[in-house]
């Protein structure tokens, strides 16, 4: 006993020993800070966003949605099992996804805008494709032992999921089987990001760590640290050289990936809700992030400030999307109703 | 399929996000302040007063003045720790959200706060609710009646007990003195009203769906455990970092320089769709229109990456590079891309084209690449994957940004580009007009009748430019993505392939026989000629139309092989077939390309010529039915392109269907 007690000490006492090292790189290369850099840059001033549209349709909890490349339809997925395809511009549905498995968590678009992906408590990823007559399963992805939390699309052959078994995966949509799994993680994978190249991903778990991936290799490339609880969300920054993360501790963080540190803290005191989900806007000054406090807040991403707030859901604020031509942002609720935003 | 994270709750349902109840305790903490925090008040019932109650108005108020906000955002906050269950209402105690008038509420006591992590047990629930029952007959609510007949059934071996203590706690509140037998039924009450919501309301307690760790819990300190994070913070150490002012520097410059193009902060040109529900913008923005808008020339001037995204930026960038001969670098990026991004079972196939278009000895499209690159790449290349010409990829990549980016963009070309797009007036839309958008949304075009629609256009092109015999009908092109990289006509069909959306347009793509050929045959290099507007799609010269054009490349082949040139994969026969663009049909194409409806190409084992197919991967989605796709592979595998160059690989692959 008293000898695995030396062993874990002596362990404990080099990981320690390493961490500092880390540190002291990282505050090597720390010559600058994001308010010294951004403090040239003029400000944003107070972002007012009235509501667009309401999109009613389904009929309990929305948990996910995703925008497709062409910036106009729009996937959302309930807890009432129905994924729909909505086009935003008329407001109207364009395919309702019966699904086998009610608890649906995540749902993805192809960028060719042929393929739909769901997953959630089931532990399987079903691929459908919309564009036949009515659509048609074209895939389950049955590996994961834990619940599927994200899932995006390479292309429409390859699909990386994330999964409350703490691991990430590649699939082969011809074959539908794995090629490549991402371990490291020690908490359920909640989210995941494509960075702009498709080389990378990133992930949030709730360890309280995000992770950078290398889909290539299947490697984990950088982590970073600094959360105190889940992280709910994640997304890139759209030169893809720094990552957004949103926590349960109710704050996010900018990470840069070149300095492979946390840049800046988007907290108040004020906000005393877990961010469930965070999207940017095409520049990437605008962060929305959606908390638990029915709201959607909006920061800017240079200066870490609050500069509005989209409220008007009834119920948690559960996914929040912008399109890829930036011209809007959509938030998803518990209240079962998806809100169009600019 | 199982669900394997069912939960039979019985009432375990609400296990809260410690981080922030702790929060909102420390703001209680502040706001219990004798001093400091919210004034209270005595509440005057009929004959007792209560002390300790506060308003509304006047939480609204502290809270606003705490945190520096207005009073909407405190008004929120209010509602969430009366949603949390730190403070209940007096009155309407079944709504939990502040009102910012004179309403009563209290401080909840500690011992009814959610941090304590007492699961809320159906059975506390079960004796509180018989409690009230015996107090009072008939003043359960509708919900909690048929809560508690349910109870009553899921616990009837413990009813005996849950009856016996609630006459228990029933008697001993008897016993207190009324203002705190009072005050603890309304804590009570309060506390169920969050714990147990009634139906139609939104409970502060729900959290979704269970995770599987505990985030309560303690992580496990193993031996492994610190193995793998020294390992890994290890090999960080090792990893290069870059000064934070540089990469900070980068990522505020990108914020200012996309500035006006975000929709967000700058206005959009004519309108923005949302806005006013007039498409101009989307129309004029399409992936493939004739003359781009001045935006997105602009954005073109960002980065090579950009300019490398975009289709129309790419074309342009095309015919700069050949004019410069050395569009082979842009070919190979493309060919690349493909691999990267195609079907997994033209994998080897694609791999050996590249291979013997552009990296082997004397091959006709040879790639300039440090000899470090080549040995790895080619070694790579014997079990090609889709990374394989990673690191290839990336020195042309490389090669193009730092040298021809940077010309192109100051290129006179570019700048007449640049001169010719469109910049769009701003949109000033009467209130009548807006409605009038409004009611005339309409749903946007489906892709299938998108697609068509460019291929006749590109048709109409083809027809009216003069036909260059270096561009073949694309029935006659192997693989169309490997068109794209053995310099013929990139067939229509490839942009068919929608995963694959940046593949590219017809490639005027000069190869060294083409080149020889140019002196022979300058007449039908007239097409070429108008680089001037360099705008959106140059179109596929082919398909060629009939016999006309074949018999004039039989006459150059015949003079190409007089001077001797070697002949390469590059030369395809000419199908008797060639059929002109589909896109003339008014019938709407199916998602997979047409080609597969047509008859199989005539194999003709000409020294010239390599055996074309349609490849299989066309047919990426398995929609149409299963048969069809396994046909169409089961033809490819007999066909595979002609070998005049050996690959080094070739002895391992013996199941080739040429091997």
């Amino acid at each position: 006993m008293a000898a695995e007690k030396a062993e874990m000490d002596a362990l404990k006492k080099e990981c320690d020993g390493l961490r500092a090292q880390i540190e002291a790189a990282r505050k090597a290369v720390n010559d600058n800070t994001m308010s010294g850099a951004a403090g040239g840059v003029a400000s944003v001033g107070r972002v007012q966003l009235k509501l667009r549209k309401t999109l009613k349709g389904h009929l309990a909890k929305i948990y996910a949605m995703h925008w497709s490349a062409d910036s106009r339809q729009m996937v959302s997925a309930s807890q009432d099992g129905k994924l729909l395809v909505w086009d935003c511009f008329t407001g109207n549905k364009l395919v309702a996804v019966p699904l086998k498995s009610a608890w649906v968590m995540s749902v993805a678009f192809a960028p060719s805008g042929n393929l739909v992906a769901s997953g959630g408590l089931d532990n399987i990823c079903t691929v459908y494709n919309i564009k036949a007559a009515s659509p048609k399963t074209l895939r389950e992805l049955d590996a994961h032992t834990g619940y599927l939390s994200c899932c995006r699309f390479l292309s429409d052959s390859e699909i990386i999921t994330a999964s409350g078994d703490t691991t990430c995966c590649l699939w082969d949509l011809e074959t539908g089987k794995q090629k490549i799994m991402f371990t490291n993680h020690i908490g359920d994978c909640m989210s995941l990001a494509l960075s702009p190249d498709m080389n990378t991903f990133i992930s949030g778990a709730c360890d309280s760590l995000a992770k950078l991936w290398d889909v290539r290799d299947g490697a984990c490339k950088q982590t970073f640290s600094g959360h105190t609880s889940d992280i709910n969300a994640i997304a890139f920054f759209p030169s893809g050289n720094a990552v957004i993360t949103g926590s349960d501790d109710c704050s996010c963080k900018m990470y840069d990936l070149r300095s492979d540190q946390e840049v800046i803290g988007y907290q108040d005191t004020s906000l005393n809700a877990g961010v469930t989900s965070l999207a940017l806007s095409s520049s990437g000054r605008l962060i929305f992030a959606g908390y638990d406090d029915f709201n959607c807040h909006i920061w800017d991403s240079l200066k870490g400030e609050k500069v509005g707030v989209l409220s008007g859901h009834d119920n948690r604020v559960s996914c929040t999307g912008v399109p890829d031509d930036g011209m809007g942002v959509c938030t998803g609720s518990w209240d079962s109703f998806l809100k169009l935003w600019n | 399929m199982t669900i394997r994270n069912a939960i039979r709750d019985h009432g375990q349902r609400y296990r809260p996000r410690m981080v922030c109840l702790k929060k909102a305790e420390k703001v209680l903490l502040e706001m219990q302040d004798p001093r400091t925090g919210v004034k209270s008040q005595p509440q005057r019932l009929v004959i007792t007063t209560i002390p300790h109650a506060i308003t509304g108005e006047d939480i609204i108020a502290w809270l606003a003045d705490r945190f520096q906000v207005d009073p909407q955002e405190a008004r929120s906050f209010g509602s969430m720790l009366v949603a949390l269950g730190y403070i209940y209402p007096l009155q309407d105690h079944k709504r939990l959200v502040i009102k910012p008038d004179a309403s009563l509420y209290r401080f909840q006591t500690p011992y009814f706060w959610p941090t304590q992590q007492w699961p809320v047990e159906d059975t506390d629930y079960a004796i509180y609710l018989a409690k009230r029952n015996i107090r009072k007959k008939g003043i359960l609510e509708l919900h909690e009646q048929e809560q508690y007949n349910r109870l009553h059934k899921w616990m009837n071996h413990k009813w005996d007990f849950i009856v016996m203590q609630a006459k228990e706690q029933y008697r001993a509140a008897k016993e207190r003195k009324k203002p705190d037998r009072v005050v603890f039924e309304c804590q009570e009450r309060a506390y169920w009203v969050v714990h147990r919501p009634p139906p139609g309301t939104v409970s502060g307690m729900d959290y979704g769906l269970e995770r599987r760790i505990d985030p309560n819990a303690d992580e496990t300190k193993t031996p492994d455990f610190y193995e793998r994070i020294m390992i890994f913070t290890q090999q960080s150490i090792m990893r290069p970092r870059v000064k934070s002012s540089v990469s900070i520097g980068a990522l505020v410059k990108y914020c200012t320089t996309y500035n006006s193009h975000d929709p967000f902060l700058s206005k959009c040109l004519p309108s923005n769709p949302w806005l006013t529900d007039d498409v101009t913008l989307w129309s004029l923005n399409r992936l493939y229109v004739d003359v781009p808008t001045k935006m997105r020339v602009e954005r073109w001037t960002f980065s090579f990456g950009e300019l490398l995204s975009d289709p129309i930026g790419r074309d342009g960038f095309r015919l700069f590079l050949k004019k410069e001969f050395s569009s082979e670098n842009l070919a190979f990026w493309e060919s690349c891309e493909d691999l990267k991004w195609g079907a997994a079972a033209t994998m080897k196939e694609k791999a050996q084209q590249i291979y013997k278009t552009f990296l082997a000895r004397g091959a006709p499209r040879w790639i300039n690449i440090d000899g470090k690159t080549m040995e790895i790449t080619v070694s790579g290349l014997r079990h090609p994957h889709r990374y394989v010409l990673d690191a290839a990829q990336t020195h042309i990549y490389m090669l193009m940004k730092k040298d021809k980016y940077g010309r192109y963009i100051k290129s006179p070309v570019f700048k007449d580009t640049m001169k010719k797009a469109i910049a769009p007036e701003e949109h000033k839309f009467t209130d009548a007009q807006l409605e009038q958008n409004a009611r005339n949304r309409r749903p946007s075009l489906s892709p299938i009748i998108l697609r068509q629609q460019e291929e006749e256009q590109r048709a109409k092109m083809a027809a009216s430019a003069p036909v260059d015999i270096t561009q073949l009908c694309r029935f006659t092109t192997p693989v169309p993505h490997l068109a794209v990289y053995s310099g013929i006509t990139d067939s229509p069909s490839a942009t068919a392939s929608p995963s694959l959306p940046f593949l590219a347009h017809t490639p005027a793509c000069p190869s060294p026989i083409s080149v020889a050929l140019d002196s022979n045959s300058a007449s039908e290099r007239r097409g070429e000629a108008s680089e001037g507007g360099a705008e959106g799609n140059h179109e596929a010269r082919g398909p060629a139309r009939g016999s006309v054009s074949k018999s004039r490349v039989a006459l150059s082949l015949r003079r190409l092989l007089k001077r001797g040139c070697t002949p390469s994969t590059m030369f395809a026969s000419l199908s008797p077939k060639c059929h002109s663009a589909a896109g003339t049909s008014s019938r709407i194409q199916p998602i997979s390309p047409d080609e597969p409806s047509q008859a199989p190409p005539r194999r003709i084992g000409n020294f010239f010529q390599i055996k074309v197919d349609i490849p299989p991967e066309c047919r990426i989605y398995p929609i149409e039915s299963e048969d069809e796709d396994e046909e169409s592979r089961a033809a490819s595998r007999g066909g595979v392109g002609a070998k005049e160059i050996i690959c080094p690989w070739e002895s391992l692959t013996p199941h080739n269907g040429t091997g």
